[in-house]
């Protein structure tokens, strides 16, 4: 059955109408690994030897152990944003002479052959050969490893756990922030020492193998919670939920002002507030705000100048990079209507292009209060706006047309929480990587204001040739029209 | 006047249409039988240049619709599901058809609410979003969708399955009364014989992408065609 459920996967890959761009995905995201294995190795290697230089009185195994504490929160969180359950069709099995709980059961098994949860081996499995080396007792130092390793394994179920309450819930991502914020607190704050009870927990398993029956029962709990939460969800009607929420239609008559192309700005903003996915870009939006929160405080980074273009851009340009990389298919449900409808192509995307720009308007003028930290930060941000607005816009347009991906709004598909994992931020890193690469060639050669300056007459450069801008972006997708309306006819 | 000359369609080596010549008046009903892969739909979405054609082309009201998009204002189109926009209320959506149509929502309200018969008190008021109707009500709005500012050519594919018997025969007035204003051309697809010979003048058949028979209806219109389809 395993061996079904694998070939019906590997045929859903290979046979998709988006294969040579996931394939890309897939091959860059390879590269990533490979660095964060490396990182891992290099982790597990060092560890022991610079923990006995920096305390030369401690037990490394001790001092680690210590630890452990943040390494869980901190994996919980990461794993919270990036780390999605696999994602298997499975209405046209639930007909078929095939038992619930197998299905479950190899969803499950396969989260358990993440990449997350091999990561945290590279580091375990060197730090242990190393202690070994170093005369501890073979036998608890594999105990102690194998308690890691049932960890690792408890932070993957629990995140799922935790994607499936706070997947109901508009705001997603607060419980995690909230519970992870407040055991940290409470940690730092000396009221519950969370890090010695774990540290302590693992020096008992330590010094008494027995005791990892603990984090095994505990890993077993968790899995048979996960598997009630799934087998439940295995049920047609569970998609199909007959809890209907009156609607509050509003009609945004405001829009108006905005020409002929109202019509498409009104069906934005519904496209945006109506559904799921689209919202959660819309609370993305305070986290970007927030972003600079976490540098600008820090005495570091004030006088890395050249960093503030990076988190203008982002702050700046954070929903412009969450909405408008999916342009255009977040209507690819419907695209079929509007490609035979009496529409101007160029209405649709200045509606989208409008938004965009108007949106990094108000969260430049948000973010006035950095100015707090320095005028230069503020500058930053205004030259990081201007190019967000003449430039990025224009780019994030230009790479839509060649979007043959669909998204399905309704998102009915068991399993699937958020639907959008780790390859939704790689497309930022053009966006981001490039106005900042510019602006710090030219703070090193020259200076801050110039540097600024580039990136603004940059911008200014994409406002004036605006119309031009449009009329080859709009060709670019109406030359791959056909393309698109086959590609977003399919699943997959 | 829509003319198709030479018109055909392959994938990937695989005729799936080839249609040398089909004349469809203006202000006819016309309607298109044939079995699956028969390339009914593969017609009329070349007619509303959803796909490209192999060779060929169509002239509608002497625009050639794969050339130019002026044909686009006179048509309208009920296809799929995928003609719907999920997250509007049926009124949004009518007001959003009739908004890129000139149509204001004063004229969209009258329009609509001849149609209350046909919705049957579940399309409209009823402050739900579309992709939480049933399928038929779902396509109940999608045909009056198209029917919105005054369309010349209207291309319905398979309106009546998925519509419970109530309904099918109410559409098939909507479509008579259609048929008979002037100069409105419908263009239909149907797997069901007895609707398609009651509403449309003119019948033509497809099999394997080639139009094999095209009859003006009469009474024994009905006979022939299933003599046809049960060999």
């Amino acid at each position: 059955m395993i061996k079904r459920f694998l070939s019906l996967e590997w045929k859903a890959f290979f046979r998709s109408a988006s294969f040579g761009k996931s394939l890309g995905i897939k091959i860059f995201m390879g590269f990533l690994s490979l660095y964060f294995i490396a990182m891992f190795l290099g982790m597990g290697l060092g560890l022991y030897p610079v923990l006995k230089k920096v305390y030369p009185d401690g037990d490394p195994l001790l001092i680690v152990n210590s630890f452990l504490f943040f390494w869980i929160l901190g994996d919980l969180v990461f794993r919270f944003f990036f780390q999605k359950l696999p994602v298997m069709s499975v209405k046209p099995l639930l007909t078929l002479p095939v038992k619930r709980r197998k299905v479950v059961n190899y969803v499950l098994g396969k989260s358990a052959f993440s990449f997350f949860n091999f990561l945290p081996l590279f580091a375990i499995i060197p730090f242990g050969i190393t202690l070994m080396v170093k005369d501890y007792p073979v036998t608890n130092v594999l105990v102690w490893m194998l308690a890691l390793i049932v960890v690792v394994l408890i932070i993957n179920f629990f995140n799922f756990i935790i994607e499936s309450f706070s997947s109901e819930k508009e705001l997603s991502f607060l419980p995690i922030i909230v519970v992870a914020g407040g055991l940290y607190a409470l940690n730092h704050f000396n009221i519950i020492s969370f890090n010695e009870i774990v540290g302590d927990g693992f020096n008992a398993i330590y010094n008494n193998p027995l005791l990892v029956v603990v984090p095994i029962l505990i890993l077993v709990v968790c899995y048979i919670f996960n598997f009630k939460l799934l087998r439940q969800k295995l049920f047609l009607d569970s998609g199909l939920k007959t809890k209907i929420k009156e609607v509050n239609a509003s009609n945004l008559e405001w829009t108006k002002n905005f020409g002929d192309i109202a019509p498409f700005m009104q069906l934005d903003l519904k496209l945006i507030w109506r559904n799921k996915r689209t919202k959660s870009s819309v609370w993305m939006v305070a986290i970007g705000l927030l972003y600079g929160l976490f540098f600008y405080p820090q005495p570091i980074y004030q006088n890395l100048e050249w960093f503030f273009v990076f988190i203008g851009v982002f702050s700046t340009g954070i929903f412009l990079i969450n909405f408008g990389q999916f342009i255009p298919a977040w209507d690819s449900g419907y695209y079929k209507l509007l490609m035979s409808q009496n529409i101007k192509y160029e209405q649709y995307l200045k509606s989208k292009f409008t938004l965009m720009a108007v949106s990094v308007l108000i969260l430049f003028v948000l973010g006035i209060p950095y100015v707090f930290f320095g005028w230069k930060i503020l500058l930053a941000h205004f030259a990081a706006a201007i190019y967000n607005i003449g430039v990025n816009t224009h780019v994030i347009l230009l790479g839509g047309s060649f979007n043959r991906k669909k998204i399905d709004l309704s998102q009915k598909a068991a399993f699937n929480y958020q639907g959008t994992g780790a390859v939704q931020w790689l497309i930022g890193i053009p966006l981001l990587l490039l106005p900042m690469g510019l602006f710090a060639a030219f703070y090193f050669l020259i200076g801050f204001e110039i540097a600024c300056l580039v990136l603004i007459i940059l911008g200014v450069i994409g406002i004036v040739f605006h119309q031009k801008l449009m009329k080859t972006i709009t060709q670019k997708y109406l030359d791959s029209k056909y393309k698109m309306i086959d590609a977003f006819d399919q699943d997959n | 006047m829509i003319t198709t000359s030479n018109l055909s369609k392959k994938y990937s080596g695989n005729q799936v249409l080839n249609i040398e010549t089909l004349e469809i008046p203006k202000g006819q009903s016309f309607g298109l039988v044939g079995n699956n892969g028969a390339g009914k739909t593969t017609y009329f979405s070349l007619l509303l240049d959803l796909i490209q054609p192999t060779t060929g082309h169509i002239n509608s009201h002497g625009v050639q619709v794969n050339e130019s998009e002026d044909w686009k204002p006179f048509t309208s189109a009920f296809i799929d599901e995928s003609f719907l926009i999920g997250y509007l209320t049926p009124e949004e959506y009518f007001y959003f058809i009739g908004e890129l149509r000139g149509q204001n929502k004063a004229d969209v309200d009258s329009l609509v609410s001849q149609f209350e018969d046909f919705f049957h008190g579940e399309i409209l008021g009823q402050k739900k979003y579309l992709r939480d109707l049933s399928k038929g009500n779902q396509k109940k709005a999608g045909i009056v969708a198209a029917l919105i500012g005054n369309p010349e050519v209207i291309i319905l594919d398979e309106p009546f399955a998925n519509l419970d018997p109530t309904t099918q025969i109410r559409l098939k007035n909507i479509i008579k009364e259609l048929a008979e204003k002037q100069g409105v051309t419908v263009l239909i697809s149907s797997h069901d014989l007895m609707h398609v010979t009651d509403v449309c003048e003119r019948i033509v058949v497809l099999e394997k992408g080639e139009v094999v028979k095209d009859l003006a209806t009469s009474a024994a219109t009905l006979k022939e065609l299933e003599a046809h389809f049960a060999n």
